[in-house]
């Protein structure tokens, strides 16, 4: 079978995988002349089911618990399990308690001594945290390319800046992974929008994503390569996809500080927005129409359920395609 | 029936649509509510000048009263800008009055507040002032235009409860004929039935119901109390005197001892 994968991003990818393991022919196009540039470049990439259940609710974390394990075997090496940290500034440490029960299990109240232990930086800064051990995360933009470059040397054929429709004749099926790009096409799927920025400073060093809750602006800080630091993200309900707001900086670059005043002096490397695609639940769904599968609504869990969805998008398609061994049997 | 610039609604729940885990949930939580009205923030999700596109939509289509708010405006000219917008997006003349004073604790800047609702009333707006439970702030804004006043009970998402009941209550006797609604700083059910009980005319939730675990649970929760507390002032409160007074006559004893 001869399968068109619409889209590059996260899910676009991820789905090729499991299509190419099923030894399928798959190309994937995208309108973009490279990977850089979709949701999913500008994205944290936490593996944090029980963070995310705190706002997400159980969907997210039954999709999302095997996450970081998909990862592990699609690409070895690149999960971080380092866990999550959750902070609160003294006179907000009553979200903690709130965070806590609302992720619902997985975490452990750490004191000043056990956030010192693992995050010696923010070492008598904050009086209490928690700590969810079971998650993980990883580079988007590193992992992205890497399974870029796995899918090609397995025989999946990349067509870039394909503007337009790329006709689909040749090709037996079509999978629709063009997230926000269907806004406004798709039925009950709207953009929200998310801003982010990486900092650059050699002054502090965290092993892990921290999230620092606040009762306005909750954001969350996700150490990369080469002393950065990215910075995440708003959640404003819009799809305009324009460069980062004076407002939005602000809070991002206070919430930094607020975390650890060494922040103040790192560089701000680069500021990014985009649109994240999101149904009114926001959870993802794969939706059949005509030949192409639809796969969309990842939110703000892109690297958390794609590879779940890759999966359920992979069984509808050969379920749904009369295959030569069931029609023998 | 409550009756605001003119238009008679039946509930008494205000609901704003913040902050709430997805746009389902809050379908959900305006559902179970019962709510007639709903806030919504224009500031915030107009980035680019895009009014919040499929977001606004989803709103539109709850079928009840929009009551856009100028949440997160800082000066006289910004929330008279947004709440110009805000007619336009959803075409009405209603609209939440919001100055804030201060970034940290949120506290209205009655100030421009009452200069705020005097160009937007004169402008023709139906304002909804969002304000502290200061009597001479009150009568101002009554003077700038304004048929209903927003007094706060505690700091917008505080969850306090009634902090001052003493000052609600004079409120509450100084302007008996005012539509008052508790803005707020209501927590729970039991606070919300508290400034029903002492008369108030409604309650607008936000935080208190987006930010529990089961949201739309609590909006019914928070629909039963706050009928609970108007039906219970309507009823005539019994109030508390310091002596044990038996509820069932005893006979045959001594009257006076």
């Amino acid at each position: 079978m001869n399968v068109l994968i619409r889209g590059a991003g996260v899910a676009g990818l991820t789905t090729a995988l499991e299509l190419a393991r099923r030894n399928l022919s798959v190309t994937v196009v995208d309108i973009r002349p490279s990977l850089e540039g979709s949701a999913s470049w500008f994205a944290g990439g936490m593996l944090a089911p029980w963070c995310e259940r705190e706002s997400a609710g159980q969907g997210v974390f039954d999709l999302g618990r095997s996450a970081a394990d998909l990862w592990e075997a699609a690409l070895p090496g690149h999960v971080l399990r380092n866990g999550t940290l959750v902070v609160a500034p003294p006179r907000d440490s009553g979200e903690l308690a709130r965070f806590a029960s609302r992720a619902g299990g997985g975490a452990t109240w750490l004191d000043e001594a056990g956030i010192a232990q693992l995050e010696p930086a923010l070492a008598g800064r904050f009086r209490k945290a928690l700590f969810f051990p079971g998650e993980a995360h990883l580079d988007p933009r590193a992992a992205l390319s890497s399974l870029q470059q796995m899918l090609a040397d397995r025989g999946v054929s990349f067509r870039f800046a394909q503007s337009g429709d790329l006709p689909a004749h040749g090709f037996d099926r079509v999978v629709d992974c063009t997230g926000a790009a269907a806004v406004g096409e798709t039925r009950d799927l709207r953009g929200v929008r998310g801003e982010m920025l990486y900092l650059e400073t050699e002054e502090i060093n965290l092993a892990r994503p921290i999230r620092l809750l606040h009762p306005r602006h909750p954001i969350y800080i996700v150490p990369r390569e080469k002393n950065r630091f990215m910075v995440g993200a708003t959640m404003i309900e819009t799809d305009d996809a324009g460069p980062v707001t004076a407002r939005s900086m602000m809070e991002l670059l206070n919430a930094a500080y607020a975390l650890h005043p060494a922040f103040g002096e790192a560089r701000v490397a680069e500021t990014g927005a985009g649109i994240r695609p999101a149904y009114p639940d926001n959870l993802p769904r794969v939706t059949a129409l005509g030949d192409t599968i639809h796969v969309n609504g990842f939110y703000r869990h892109g690297f958390l359920l794609a590879p779940a969805m890759a999966g359920e998008v992979a069984r509808r398609l050969l379920a749904d395609t009369p295959q030569p061994e069931r029609l023998a049997s | 029936m409550l009756s605001l610039y003119g238009t008679d609604v039946s509930s008494r729940l205000l609901l704003g649509t913040a902050r709430y885990p997805s746009p389902a949930v809050l379908a959900e939580a305006v559902r179970t509510s019962q709510t007639e009205i709903v806030t919504v923030s224009l500031r915030r999700e107009m980035a680019g000048g895009k009014a919040g596109g499929a977001f606004f939509e989803m709103i539109r289509g709850f079928g009840v009263q929009v009551l856009p708010n100028t949440a997160g405006c800082h000066s006289v000219s910004e929330a008279v800008l947004t709440a110009k917008m805000a007619r336009e997006v959803f075409a009405t003349d209603w609209i939440k009055l919001e100055v804030i004073g201060h970034h940290d604790t949120l506290q209205p800047d009655v100030f421009a507040l009452v200069e705020a609702a005097r160009i937007l009333a004169s402008e023709g707006f139906r304002v909804f002032p969002y304000t502290t439970d200061d009597l001479i702030v009150a009568e101002r804004l009554l003077d700038a235009g304004c048929a209903v006043l927003m007094p706060w009970c505690a700091p917008i998402g505080s969850a306090m409860g009634p902090v001052n009941m003493a000052a609600l209550r004079s409120m509450r006797a100084n302007f008996p004929d005012v539509p008052l609604i508790v803005d707020a700083g209501i927590g729970r059910p039991s606070h919300a039935a508290a400034v029903m009980e002492l008369g108030f005319d409604a309650v607008l939730l936000n935080t208190a119901v987006a930010s529990a675990l089961d949201p739309a649970a609590m909006a019914g929760a928070f629909a039963s109390a706050i009928e609970a507390g108007r039906d219970a002032c309507l009823a005539g409160i019994l109030q508390p005197r310091d002596m044990a007074v038996p509820s069932t006559p005893i006979i045959g004893k001594a009257v006076f001892q």
